[in-house]
Formats: C-alpha cells, sequence, structure tokens
C-alpha cells in the first residue's frame, strides 16, 4: 500500500506547516476529551472510592456494575444522549445537541465508569493497606474516602489517563451527538472518519498517526509525572 | 514541605491548569447566528458545501452548521426539531415530509446523477451500457458482487426504485452476491472497491472519493440515474425553535441566482459536479429574497 | 536525650486521671468467631488505670484478637468491653491509640502523618505544631519531619507511628509487637518512647513475644492460651513463679501446645 508512505508524509507536513484547520481540529479533541476527563473523575472517583471504602449491602453488586459499565457502547450512548438532547427530547431546551458540550457529556458518560472501575480497583487496595489504621484514629466514612483518594493520587492519574484514551479515541457517541460540524464540532476522530468516507485513507492515516501521536505524549506527560512522584515514594 | 514534593505539585496543579484553561477558553466562532442544517454526505464528501458555504455566511453573517448523515436520517433529525434547513435528495420522502406538516415547502436546488461503478474486469459485462436496470438483470445473473448501501439513504431508494424496475429481489441474495453495507457512500465505496463489487453511487461523492484503485464508471446516462436535491424549510409550527428567519435566507440564496451560480462554478478535477435548476423560487416573505 | 526533651505534662492523658488502681477497661464473657472456630471464648478480664499491662502467650493464643477487640477495631460476638464504664466505641476511641506490628503510614511525609492524626482528633490548630515538634523531637525523628514517611527506616517507621499515635494523647496506647522486626537499637528506641508515654500518665497494653521485653516493661502480664486468659498477675508474681504450668513452660523456653 502506496498510502503509509503517503500518510507519513502527510502528517509530516500538517504538522510543520502548522496547518490552522488541523489546529482547530486538536485544539477542540483535547478540549472536549479533557473537559469530559475532568467531570469523569469529579464524578467517578468519589463513586469508586466510595464503593471500595463503604460497607453496604450491594457492594458486591455495585462493583460488578461499575466493571460491566467500563464497556459500555459509544453508539448506544450517543443514541440515548441525542435522543435527551434532540429538540423534540426531555432536555432539548438545553440546546446542547450540535455542541461540544454534548460531545463532552457523551465522553464524560463513557469514561465515568472506566474512571469509577478502576479507581475502586487501586482504592481498594490502598484502603485494605490503611483500614485498620484509619479506624484506630476513629476516622469516619468520608474522611476515609478523602484520605484514599489524596494518599492513590498518582495512582490515580493513570486511571484517568485510561478514561483519557477511551474519551480521545472515541468517536461513535460524538459523531452522533456533535454531527461532526466543521469548525464547531469536529474533532481528530470523526475528522479520520470523514476522511475515510472521501476515501482520503492517506489523509485519514495521517490524522490518525497524530492523533496517537497526541495520546502518546499527554501519556508522557502524566506518566512523567507520576515517576517523579514515585522517586520521592509518594506514589 | 520538601522542595521535592512542591515541584510535583507545582507540575500537577500547572497540568490541571492548562486543562481548565482549554476547556474554557477557546470561544465559540462566529457567534450566534448560525443554522443547523440537516444534509447528507454526498454533498459533502463532494466537497462543495466547504466550497459553497464560506460564500454565504460572508454576504449574511450566518453560519451555516452541516450535519452530515444519510437522507432518511437527515429528515428524522429534522423531524425531531435538530435542524432549520434540510437539504437532501430523495423527492418522495421530501414531499411525505412536507404533506406531514414537518415542512414548510420544497424546492428545488440542483441535481448531478447516479452512476454504476465497478473494477475495471467487469465481471458481468455492463460496462458502456445506459439502461440501469438491465445493467443491474446482468449483475444479478452473473451473481457479481454488488455492495449496497443498505440504509435510508437517497442512494439507497434510488437503488430500491431501480430493483424494482428488475423485477429482481435483491435482498434475497443479501449476505451472498448482493451486500448491504449499512454505512455512508464513502464507506460502502471503500467496502466495495475491497470487495470488487458494483455498487451505485452519486457523482459527486465518485469524482471526489480518492481511493478509486482501479474501479471505473461503467454505467451512466440514463435518465433513471437523475438525482435531484431539494431544500426544506423546517416547520416552525411544529418546531417553534427553528430560525426561520435565517433559514429562509439561507433557501433563498441557494435557490436563487447566487447562489446556484455559485453551484454552476464547482470544479473538481475540472469537472462539475452540480446542476443548478432551481426553478426562480421564494421561500416567503424575507426582505433579503429581491437581493442580486 | 529523651529524658530531658519530655516534661510529663506534654503526655498527660486526662485531665483529672480517676483513682490509680481502679479498673480502666473491663471486658466481660468476651466471644470471637470466624468460620466456625472459637477464637475467644468467654473471656473475662480487667486492667487497671496507669499500668503497664503486657499480653503475652503463644502463637495463635489470640493476643492480637483481643487488643482488637478491646480497643474496638473488632465486634466481639458477644459479651461486653467496657472503658471506665463506657461501651467501648468511637467516643472512647478518641482517647485510644494503637501501634501495629507493621506501621501503616501515609504517603505522606513524616510531619504531615501526625498531623492528620491531629486533624482528626480536633487539636486545636494552635496547639498542633509544638506537639508535632514535641512528639518528633521525642522519638528523634526531627530532622526527617519533612521526608516522606514511606522512605524511613523500619525502626524510624515505628518510631513515627509511636510518635503520631502520642500526638494525640492518649488515654490508652495499644502495640501489638512493635518491635517483632526490630534491630536491637530500634528496639531499645521504641521502649524508650513507650516508657516515657507510661511516665506522663498514658496506659500501655502491650503483645509481645520477646520475654526479656515482657520483663523490662510489664506492671502485670496476662497470659492467654487457646482464646482464654490462663493467667493475669502482677510482673513479679509471673516471672518469678507463674500459677500457670503453661506460663512457666512458655517462659522456660518450652513449647506450649
Amino acid at each position: 500500500m502506496q498510502d503509509f508512505g503517503a500518510a507519513f508524509g502527510l502528517a509530516f507536513h500538517l504538522i510543520t506547516s502548522g496547518d490552522s484547520a488541523l489546529t482547530e481540529i486538536v485544539l477542540l479533541s483535547l478540549r472536549v476529551s479533557l473537559t469530559a476527563v475532568l467531570l469523569a473523575c469529579v464524578v467517578g472517583l468519589p463513586v469508586g472510592a466510595a464503593v471500595a471504602v463503604g460497607r453496604f449491602r450491594g457492594r458486591g453488586l455495585a462493583t460488578v456494575i461499575l466493571n460491566s459499565m467500563m464497556g459500555l457502547p459509544p453508539v448506544v450512548i450517543g443514541l440515548l444522549l441525542y435522543l435527551t438532547f434532540s429538540n423534540a427530547g426531555p432536555l432539548g431546551a438545553l440546546e446542547l445537541l450540535y455542541t461540544p458540550g454534548a460531545m463532552i457529556v457523551a465522553q464524560a458518560v463513557l469514561v465515568a465508569p472506566i474512571v469509577a472501575a478502576l479507581a475502586r480497583q487501586v482504592i481498594d487496595d490502598l484502603h485494605r493497606e490503611y483500614d485498620e489504621q484509619l479506624r484506630s484514629l476513629g476516622v469516619g466514612p468520608w474522611r476515609t474516602i478523602a484520605t484514599v483518594l489524596w494518599d492513590a493520587r498518582y495512582s490515580l492519574l493513570t486511571v484517568s489517563l485510561a478514561g483519557f484514551g477511551r474519551a480521545i479515541a472515541e468517536v461513535g457517541a460524538v459523531i452522533i451527538v456533535g454531527g461532526n460540524i466543521n469548525h464547531v464540532t469536529r474533532v481528530m476522530t470523526t475528522a479520520i472518519a470523514l476522511e475515510t468516507s472521501k476515501g482520503d485513507l492517506a489523509l485519514a492515516l495521517a490524522l490518525g498517526m497524530i492523533l496517537i501521536s497526541i495520546a502518546v505524549a499527554v501519556n508522557a506527560g502524566v506518566m512523567a509525572l507520576k515517576a517523579t512522584a514515585s522517586r520521592s515514594a509518594y506514589a | 514541605m520538601s522542595p521535592n514534593k512542591s515541584k510535583i505539585n507545582a507540575l500537577a496543579i500547572g497540568l490541571f491548569a492548562a486543562a481548565l484553561s482549554l476547556s474554557f477558553s477557546t470561544p465559540s466562532r462566529a457567534g450566534d447566528k448560525f443554522i443547523v442544517v440537516q444534509s447528507t454526505t454526498s454533498t459533502q464528501n463532494s466537497g462543495l458545501l466547504d466550497y459553497m458555504l464560506p460564500k454565504f455566511t460572508k454576504k449574511t453573517g450566518i453560519q451555516v452548521r452541516v450535519v452530515a448523515v444519510g437522507t432518511g436520517q437527515a429528515l428524522k433529525n429534522a423531524r425531531n426539531g435538530d435542524g432549520d434547513v434540510v437539504l437532501v435528495h430523495a423527492k418522495p420522502a421530501e414531499l411525505k415530509f412536507v404533506r406531514e406538516g414537518w415542512g414548510v415547502k420544497r424546492y428545488d436546488v440542483m441535481y448531478n446523477d447516479f452512476i454504476i461503478v465497478g473494477p475495471s474486469k467487469d465481471p458481468a459485462h455492463i460496462a458502456g451500457m445506459k439502461n440501469a436496470p438491465a445493467a443491474l438483470t446482468k449483475i444479478a445473473q452473473a451473481k457479481a458482487p454488488f455492495a449496497s448501501r443498505g440504509d435510508n439513504s437517497g442512494t439507497y431508494k434510488k437503488e430500491m426504485a431501480l430493483w424494482k424496475d428488475t423485477k429482481i429481489n435483491p435482498k434475497a441474495h443479501s449476505g451472498r452476491w448482493y451486500r448491504e453495507t449499512g454505512s455512508g457512500m464513502g464507506a460502502t465505496l471503500n467496502a466495495a472497491v475491497g470487495m470488487g463489487a458494483y455498487t451505485l453511487t452519486d457523482r459527486g461523492t465518485w469524482i471526489s472519493f480518492k481511493n478509486k484503485d482501479h474501479f471505473k464508471i461503467l454505467v451512466q446516462g440514463d435518465p433513471n440515474l437523475f438525482n435531484q436535491y431539494g431544500v426544506i424549510l423546517v416547520n416552525p409550527a411544529k418546531h417553534p425553535n427553528v430560525k426561520v428567519k435565517w433559514g429562509r435566507e439561507f433557501i433563498n440564496w441557494i435557490t436563487g441566482p447566487e447562489g446556484q451560480a455559485v453551484i454552476a462554478s464547482y470544479r473538481l478535477h475540472g469537472k462539475q459536479l452540480f446542476h443548478p435548476n432551481a426553478h426562480r423560487a421564494h421561500a416567503g416573505s424575507s426582505k433579503k429574497q429581491q437581493h442580486g | 536525650m529523651l529524658d530531658a526533651a519530655m516534661p510529663k505534662s506534654d503526655f498527660s492523658a486526662a485531665n483529672t486521671p480517676p483513682p490509680r488502681r481502679a479498673s480502666l477497661l473491663v471486658a466481660e464473657g468476651l466471644c470471637f468467631e470466624a468460620n466456625g472456630h472459637r477464637l475467644i471464648a468467654s473471656l473475662d478480664l480487667q486492667l487497671d488505670q496507669g499500668s503497664r499491662s503486657v499480653i503475652m502467650g503463644p502463637n495463635g493464643a489470640g493476643k492480637s484478637l483481643l487488643l482488637r477487640l478491646i480497643h474496638g477495631l473488632l465486634k466481639p460476638s458477644a459479651g461486653s468491653v467496657a472503658w471506665a464504664g463506657c461501651d467501648v466505641g468511637r467516643a472512647t476511641k478518641q482517647r485510644q491509640a494503637m501501634v501495629f506490628q507493621r506501621p501503616v503510614l501515609l504517603r505522606r511525609s513524616a510531619a504531615a502523618n501526625v498531623r492528620y492524626a491531629m486533624a482528626v482528633h480536633a487539636v486545636p490548630r494552635h496547639e498542633r505544631e509544638a506537639r508535632l515538634q514535641f512528639v518528633l523531637q521525642a522519638a528523634g525523628l526531627e530532622h526527617l519531619a519533612a521526608k516522606p514517611a514511606r522512605v524511613l527506616s523500619g525502626g524510624e517507621q515505628q518510631r513515627l507511628a509511636i510518635a503520631r499515635a502520642l500526638s494525640i494523647r492518649p488515654q490508652v496506647l495499644f502495640l501489638d509487637e512493635p518491635t517483632a522486626s526490630l534491630d536491637p537499637a530500634s528496639t531499645l528506641a521504641v521502649e524508650n518512647l513507650i516508657q516515657h508515654a507510661h511516665a506522663a500518665g498514658t496506659k500501655i497494653v502491650l503483645v509481645t513475644h520477646d520475654i526479656g521485653q515482657a520483663k523490662r516493661i510489664a506492671d502485670d502480664v496476662v497470659f492467654m492460651y487457646r482464646g482464654q486468659v490462663e493467667e493475669h498477675s502482677s510482673a513479679d508474681k509471673f516471672f518469678g513463679n507463674a500459677r500457670s504450668a503453661r506460663a512457666q513452660a512458655y517462659l522456660d523456653g518450652r513449647i506450649v501446645l
């Protein structure tokens, strides 16, 4: 396939020439996915911690549900949110459909269970270690959650990275609720889908390479942060 | 606090702040003056919209946000009130949409034509045929692979109409030589090229399609293959949020002399893709309509 | 060094200490079962205010379990534990602290570990820095205050755990084999800390396997065997002439089945 070579050249050219359309799409992708991950963490981390720390009836079931929700199908979530945000839907008045806001909500819904489920695992391990000591100190359940969240923060960075990976790579939900509108809701993945449908496989592949590079760069940055932390034994 | 820890915290806070500022700093473009047009992949993939819409926005200040899906889904979305204007190509479905009260009135905009493309080896020997149903019949007899959109798009509706003329029910062979991709035109062309299958496509998408490989146009010129595009304002009586004034402005422009001239002037690889054929339409009592 | 650093008043546990020799802890008919096994069976125990009580006994006798039951970390299957007449619970736990065999330190600096305990126990803010400096100095850790707790050596970690426990000025300090995995120098440092906490009025309840340590610390010894208190005597009596044959065998270094 000559497309590979062409794609490499094109990707290189797009990056070095500072193509403004590309810059716009990349920034929107980052904006949407980072905000979505942030939202997902605000919701998912406490939920994961609560399931890990709490001693309540149905905790096993909650764990099973969290773990299976990690695999929510994006297209289904996209469709459900489309029906919700559509003008004919219950939240149509918010006028979120075909805006980055809707895409953020869609990705946050997809990512929150991943964050919660992985956080539960990380925090469960830490809580096993801390449990007796904290109870001996007389620490209540809310403070216990806050404590394990804080002390696991560098491990939880990895968790949020997994969420970011899912968000930035996701196409099925954002193309439905975002509409892939040029200059408004076109992100890396929907642009790739569009170029593929135009048969411009080289450009699609070039965009794909750039998307992967962004994911690698974000991961590298966060892992470097985590490594610095580990070296000083905070992790 | 050790210097190491404060360094880490500073780094973490920096990353967080960067994420936040990214989230909230990007301003939305062109303010709030925009309309949403539910349209089809063929208009988008051909590049016509990217060529045409900036000219409209420049003149009127109205940004046009295009959601490109199949004709069926475009009409469905518009029915839900998720759009101000539809620009699609399946006349019977469009008329039904208006008849049921979802749209105000339908106007012709332009046409192009459908073609049958296929591998240059042409196992069913249809190259050069002028009669599309006859060509499909030969494909079916040869059991040569045929890729169908298999969705609710305008192209699919056209394909179904052609099969109806052949008296062959291709769906009875689905999964064998008749393959329904359930995808957009571009994805279906990619699949057809991959499988060496014949397929029906609009000429615009085909000309702008870059992954042609050894495929070429085999059947064209049948009056049956005429592909008419229409534009409809979504009915504000059904959905009060429809931006009537700007929607009418858009319809008047695209069916008026200026828009029609722009459509006629669009060339891809030196070829004209769309032929304007609006009949001096007026989309209502907008004051803007008398320009040009 | 420790003596100079430790005025008694700073560890004084209660504002008005109850009269000496009064029973501080009363456990009655204490039972604990897990997976159908009776690990503690109808155990009665009284511990006095102010003394250094050492719990001894062969492996599996239920020493650590008893410690957790009277501290309130575990709920007994039957029976009751009362501290100075109050049911064991959060109210009494406010004045208790426990140090585990393997210190559990938060992933924070040494100082932050101590501050955390004081914050949980609502120590008035203006007192916290002074107390922090005091307990770190007592534990000989002031130069390590800013270090992440988890990079400290084993001995330093255990001293930090005790310093953290003492920062809340507990009435009772429970220690579950705190020196089991420490070298002699660290063991000595930990024992000194325990002695000084006691000198300041804190009740000590120590589980240990180390007979020498028991002899160095104990005022009274609780000898456990198979989930029961086999003997509870003063240290003099116990080490001089234990009533129980099993206790004597244990002290003689024989295996007690």
